[in-house]
């Protein structure tokens, strides 16, 4: 399975009121696999993710879907192609898990049809995906933030789109939840060829779960690749501004990240 | 497990929890709401007035008479609790906050001044002109709000609404009150009008309240899916597809037109969408393709039954819904905003 889907942004600006925040951007999304933006606190990696998902409306440039810009498409069609999860969605008191999967299945419904078929079995789908069918009719208050982010994946999934954005969605979850979560985006990208591009805030788990790396610093993109050939110390030192060795991460063969701070250096 | 079963399982998981029996609740109470505001009142009628009332237009007792003048007037109180339920509901939906209500967003003050001076500058005496007057009235006063409501950091938020719409109705009452002061024609036109009744709903009213009742639930029901994509955020709405800020204008258009309906033909009467949205979201849940029509629903019967209560308490004159229905709001509204939890959507 997979998807033929080509996406790319084309000399990208943006930003919010009159402050430009992405400063000529270049990219071209790699189909199939799983892409990972990475960069510092306030680079602009969020901002960047927002405008390729048309949340915020790019001040010059392109972002096209097979050829077409992603705002000529009409919404509804576009969202059955994208979808975006991001960071901090709103959740109404008293929600379900079901009832919020199944708003994923919103742009597949026209405005006179109910629910059909394929609404119900998407959803159970994406539930089952997430292990989270369990707790189907559970109020998401009930949940822990590890559960809560899978059945915010699960939204995403019913959605059912051949490519996926997500924004730290394994940020604030302790690391057992975190490889969780990855692993789940994994196993979806392996078994649908769905396309996904995540910004992670953990530069080690990027370097493992990325097959592709954008390296983002003030709103320039400065590397890309795999992460093998981008993870260096001069590029840590760059965008992060921190001296560290890289190692080779003795379970994935990926690079590993070690800090150097000003103490516990050995002599 | 068997096909059956797994299908009803699947709809019930997307259906509130104990729907069918919350449904049956309602109904019965929208039954009863219905013949005690027929057979209660200063003239207490009995079952075989009643009847006669309804069934028999041949029986001509006094009993059967009021009867029938009550018909129309439970009917104008069943669509005005109809449309301020689903404003109600609409502007919370579209606002993400849990306190909002065209009265207390001021809307239907808003209408009111509109009206006012409609009658004392230009002599306006018929509900058909008082209608566009309060929708005109209604939807500045609702862009203003949510134009002050939404301006520095963070948007619209629940706070910020409810700050300007408070103000903003203090301010509109004000300039109500000094309109009428000097014209005694005003006066005696508005006093019957100033708080909110149904006691004034006849045939007519009905007639004209139908159309604008119709849209407002086409656009309600219609936007409901899209509404609850909305209550995940902006961002997510976007995201499925969905261009909140054109949702917003039809859902609130839709609100405007409900509500400044209602408030042209009955006056202000406050509180109603808060109090229906509220009872019934806390039974069945925030999905909207529920909690509209059952939020309708809830109106009909709140307003019904503050209808009767006024008229009893009073007896045998009567007191007017609008008064009730702001001692019961007003507290509630202050639990609400005192607890934490839905401080928003
Ligand atoms: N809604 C906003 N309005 C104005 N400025 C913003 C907004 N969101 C983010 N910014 C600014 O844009 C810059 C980039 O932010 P963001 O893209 O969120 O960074 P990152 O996701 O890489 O941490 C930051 O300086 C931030 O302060
Ligand atoms: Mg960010």
């Amino acid at each position: 399975m997979g998807n033929t889907h080509s996406f790319r942004a084309d000399k990208l600006f943006s930003g919010y009121d009159n402050k430009t925040i992405i400063q000529g951007i270049d990219l071209e999304i790699p189909k199939n696999k799983i892409s990972v933006i990475i960069g510092a606190n306030g680079c602009g990696k969020s901002t960047l993710l927002k405008t390729v998902a048309k949340l915020i409306k790019p001040s010059e440039g392109d972002v096209t879907l097979d050829g077409k810009a992603i705002n000529k498409y009409p919404p509804k069609q576009l969202a059955r192609i994208l979808g975006i999860l991001p960071q901090s969605p709103v959740v109404p008191e008293g929600i379900t898990v079901a009832d919020l999967v199944g708003r994923g299945r919103f742009p597949h419904q026209s405005l006179f049809s109910g629910w059909s078929k394929k609404d119900y079995e998407a959803v159970e789908e994406a539930m089952e995906f997430m292990n989270i069918t369990e707790f189907a009719n559970h109020d998401i208050d009930e949940l822990s933030g590890g559960q809560r982010q899978r059945v915010w994946i699960a939204m995403a999934l019913a959605q059912q789109t051949d490519i996926l954005l997500l924004d730290e969605p394994t940020t604030f979850l302790d690391i057992t939840y975190q490889v969780e979560i990855l692993d789940l985006l994994t196993s979806l990208n392996r078994k649908y060829g769905t396309t996904i591009v995540m910004v992670l805030h953990d530069i080690n788990l990027s370097a493992r779960y990325a097959d592709y790396i954008f390296a983002l610093h003030k709103g320039e993109l400065v590397a890309e690749g795999k992460p093998s050939d981008v993870i260096t110390t001069d590029l840590v030192k760059s965008i992060f501004d921190l001296n560290c060795v890289v190692i080779q991460d003795p379970i994935s063969d990926t690079p590993l990240v070690i800090p150097k701070g000003r103490y516990h250096v050995k002599s | 497990m068997n096909s059956t079963t797994d299908s009803k399982k699947r709809l019930d998981l997307h259906f509130p929890k104990h729907f069918t029996i919350i449904l049956v609740i309602a109904i019965i109470l929208l039954v009863v709401s219905i013949i005690t505001s027929l057979m209660l009142g200063a003239r207490v009628v009995s079952y075989q007035e009643l009847m006669d009332g309804l069934f028999y237009t041949n029986q001509d007792s006094y009993g059967a008479n009021v009867v029938r003048k009550r018909i129309s007037r439970t009917i104008f109180s069943l669509c005005c609790g109809v449309a301020l339920g689903i404003a109600g509901v609409l502007m919370q939906a579209v606002t993400r906050n849990p306190l909002a209500d065209p009265s207390i967003l001021g809307v239907n003050t808003g209408a009111t001044l509109f009206v006012v001076c409609g009658i004392t500058f230009f002599n306006i005496t018929t509900a058909g002109e008082y209608i566009w007057l309060a929708l005109i009235g209604a939807s500045i006063t609702a862009v203003f709000v949510f134009g002050i409501g939404s301006m520095g950091r963070g948007g619209a938020t629940p706070i910020k609404l409810l700050l300007a719409g408070a103000a903003t109705s203090a301010a509109l009452s004000s300039l109500v009150t000094a309109i009428i002061i000097p014209s005694a024609y005003a006066q005696d036109q508005f006093r019957f009008w100033q708080v909110g009744s149904v006691g004034s709903g006849n045939w007519d009213s009905i007639k004209i309240f139908i159309p604008f009742l119709i849209v407002g639930l086409f656009i309600a029901f219609l936007s409901a899916p899209a509404l609850n994509a909305l209550a995940l955020g902006d961002d997510v709405a976007t995201s499925l597809g969905i261009r909140p800020g054109v949702l917003r204008f039809f859902a609130i258009v839709a609100g405007v037109v409900l509500c400044g309906t209602a408030t042209a033909l009955a006056g202000p009467i406050g509180f109603i969408g808060l109090l229906a949205t509220h009872a019934m979201r806390f039974v069945i849940g925030p999905d909207l393709r529920f909690l509209i029509p059952m939020s309708a629903l809830a109106g009909a019967i709140i307003l019904t039954f503050s209808d009767v209560v006024g008229r009893l308490i009073a007896s045998p004159g009567e007191l007017e819904v609008g008064i009730l229905t702001a001692f019961i709001g007003a507290p509630i509204l202050i639990i609400l905003a005192k607890k934490s939890k839905v401080r928003s959507l």
